[in-house]
């Protein structure tokens, strides 16, 4: 529209006409939120000077915007469980060349779980956080992230997907840099490397798939790809696609940035992104290669299964040979991506409820093991194997919650991690000629299991590090300060309490991911949402 | 750099520039220019200040921190889209409104505020990295 407001254009059959409910709203809530958030906090760097007493008012800020960004998100999760996949256009402009935002089960169930876990993440980094580590902008570029995660899950636009990508990976290039010690650069750089060329890739790909179809709305995508014939072109795309999320996801063979660079940050910052992040690209790999490339699948599918074995096993394998917890713990993150790659392969209804159920636990476990670990680190002053011990002595009640969480990384019942794997192996079984994905699955959990119950064995059961005599008194544990162990214990324990609710109940959560499963492999509805009922 | 006829010009060139880039950021939306590349001009702008005069007298003169700006441009560009929400529209929708201030029409619309949070996003985080790689050069 030009300056002068006598000037009239017709506007019609460009624009959305239909109205836009206040509470569609809550579609993008979930960005708009930690985006404003992030721009407040981005402004209060120094608030700790500005009063006397140095209060952290930049930590509760960013507290308060994550809450709201969760109840945002869990409002969202309501109302796409109720009516089904909703889209908001952005400007007003028709689908698809408007930016669409379309929000089905899986992004809405990924975005409340992602925002929960990053609440926990903010309150326990109120204890943690230095000064100097909100000078340098932990706040700001915690909440632009979870702005790029949540984008990332609620976007129906493949390019608008990259665009978050980018926001997601600055932001966190910022965080896990935050310090600046020698090896946090070191580990920033191959994080970075890898990270930029995969993001290379995928803008790459998108070229391609704009240059054949002509169209970057994924729901246009998905009904254009269905009566596409001549698959030279779409298996390229769908190949450099999958290279490119399974890079961010650290599967086999390009895992090997993972263990290289998360034990360097700070332990809130290990956590989130080992929670977040590597989900955000199975998230991508679900959305790309299950609901728009499905037809390639018969093509491709022997290739994911091969990746999926590998990296289950590349990861369980090297988790058995490191001795510092955060790096097994890195190990382990890698394994449970192969475990949900299988159910990408898989890509049935159970299979892939069986990969969405496992995500979600995925989020909540590793997130909770890396705190825990920070603990550890905390009280015996390293994460080194030989150096900790007799935990068990000094907080019974954290070696029941690490327990637990032990349980929960290997797959045994009571916890949510059996109930994904429980899904996956049996979806697994279901498939012609896939036993052999099953077993590994299966060995790769026995695995995880002695990798995982050997930090508990070392750090929890015995009596004291190697070359001290048993018992407690015998060897000096660092005493943790009130304010630090009450935060951390609330959040470890909440994130616990999820996995066990989630173990003890698991009906809605499964019932739902079938649903979200059922709209990934048949996107009828999700098309429907963007374009009506005439479009199909 | 440090001659004097730079450093006798730098302020005005500065003072020019800062004028010229609020001119292209208001002419963008129908013509060429906006707010990244009317924040592209402010921030060199400011980097010639910084190489005539050194650092502290732009930190001085710009008064808010670099970053401080960016954070309130993105604010700025993230509440543009709000008045949509009331509007009944989707988000980041344009809307206008003619005012007639003394005699002259003023077009005012929701794009206008969204740029003028990208120029300040552009100047801020330019300015700062300008200004801190300057700062590493003088040691």
């Amino acid at each position: 529209m030009a300056g002068k407001s006598s000037k009239v254009i017709d506007t019609s059959g460009v624009l959305v006409e239909a109205n836009v409910q206040l509470v569609d709203y809550l579609i993008i809530a979930p960005i708009l939120i930690p985006i404003i958030f992030g721009a407040i906090l981005l402004m209060m760097r120094r608030s700790d000077e500005w009063t006397k007493s140095g209060v952290n008012l930049s930590a509760y800020v960013a507290c308060f915007g994550i809450a709201l960004m969760t109840l945002a998100s869990f409002a969202l999760l309501l109302r796409v469980n109720a009516q089904g996949p909703i889209t908001m256009t952005m400007g007003r402009w028709l689908p698809p060349f408007g930016i669409s935002f379309s929000v089905d089960k899986l992004g809405a169930l990924l975005t409340f779980v992602g925002s929960f876990v990053a609440l926990m993440g903010a309150i326990y980094s109120t204890a943690d956080a230095k000064v100097i580590d909100r000078r340098f902008g932990f706040y700001p570029f915690l909440l632009l992230m979870m702005a790029g995660v949540s984008g990332a899950f609620l976007t129906g636009d493949i390019f608008n997907l990259y665009v978050w990508f980018e926001v997601l990976l600055i932001s966190s290039f910022g965080l896990i840099v935050l310090g600046s010690e020698k090896k946090q650069l070191d580990g920033t750089m191959k994080y970075a490397f890898l990270n930029l060329v995969a993001t290379t890739m995928f803008l790459i790909a998108t070229g391609y798939l704009y240059g054949l179809l002509g169209t970057l709305n994924m729901a246009d995508i998905a009904m254009k790809l269905q009566n596409y014939d001549g698959d030279g072109p779409v298996r390229t795309i769908a190949v450099l696609y999958i290279a490119a999320f399974s890079m961010k996801a650290a599967a086999f063979p390009l895992n090997f940035w993972l263990p290289a660079s998360y034990h360097t940050p700070r332990i809130v910052v290990s956590a989130l992104f080992a929670g977040l992040l590597t989900k955000v690209g199975i998230y991508s790999l679900l959305r790309v290669a299950v609901m728009l490339f499905s037809f390639e699948r018969e093509f491709l599918s022997i290739g994911i299964a091969w990746l999926a074995g590998a990296t289950m096993l590349v990861g369980v394998l090297g988790a058995l040979a490191q001795n510092d917890i955060r790096r097994i713990l890195g190990y382990l993150v890698i394994s449970g991506i192969g475990t949900m790659l299988a159910g990408i392969y898989v890509a049935t209804v159970p299979g892939l409820s069986g990969v969405i159920v496992y995500t979600v636990h995925s989020m909540l476990t590793m997130t909770a093991l890396y705190l825990v670990a920070g603990m550890i680190g905390k009280i015996s002053g390293s994460f080194d194997l030989r150096e900790v011990g007799g935990l068990y002595a000094v907080s019974p009640m954290l070696s029941a919650v690490f327990f637990v969480l032990c349980l929960a990384i290997a797959g045994l019942p009571l916890t949510s991690g059996f109930w994904g794997k429980f899904i996956l192996v049996k979806a697994t079984l279901e498939v012609e000629g896939a036993q052999w994905l099953a077993l590994i699955i299966l060995v790769s959990g026995f695995l995880t299991t002695i990798a995982i119950f050997r930090i508990w064995i070392f750090a929890f059961w015995r009596g004291g590090p190697s070359g001290t005599p048993d018992g407690k008194e015998n060897y000096q544990n660092n005493i943790l300060d009130d304010k630090y162990k009450l935060t951390a214990s609330l959040v470890i324990g909440v994130l616990t309490g999820a996995i066990l609710l989630i173990g003890f109940m698991p009906e809605w959560l499964l019932s739902y991911s079938a649903d979200a499963a059922q709209s990934l492999l048949f996107p009828n509805d999700y098309i429907e949402s963007v374009f009506g009922k005439e479009a199909l | 750099m440090n001659t004097l006829i730079f450093r006798t010009f730098a302020p005005f060139i500065t003072g020019l520039m800062v004028v010229f880039s609020i001119f292209i950021l208001l002419r963008g939306h129908n013509e060429p220019g906006g707010g990244f590349i009317g924040g592209l001009i402010a921030a060199s702008a400011f980097a010639i200040y910084g190489i005539a005069n050194g650092v502290p007298p732009v930190r001085r003169a710009i008064y808010f921190h670099p970053h401080s700006i960016a954070g309130f441009g993105l604010l700025l560009a993230a509440l543009a889209g709000i008045p949509s929400m009331v509007a009944g529209v989707p988000y980041l929708t344009a809307l206008w409104t003619y005012p007639v201030i003394g005699n002259v029409e003023v077009a005012l619309s929701t794009p206008l505020f969204f740029d003028i949070g990208v120029y300040l996003v552009v100047v801020g985080a330019i300015t700062g990295i300008a200004l801190s790689l300057e700062e590493r050069h003088r040691g």
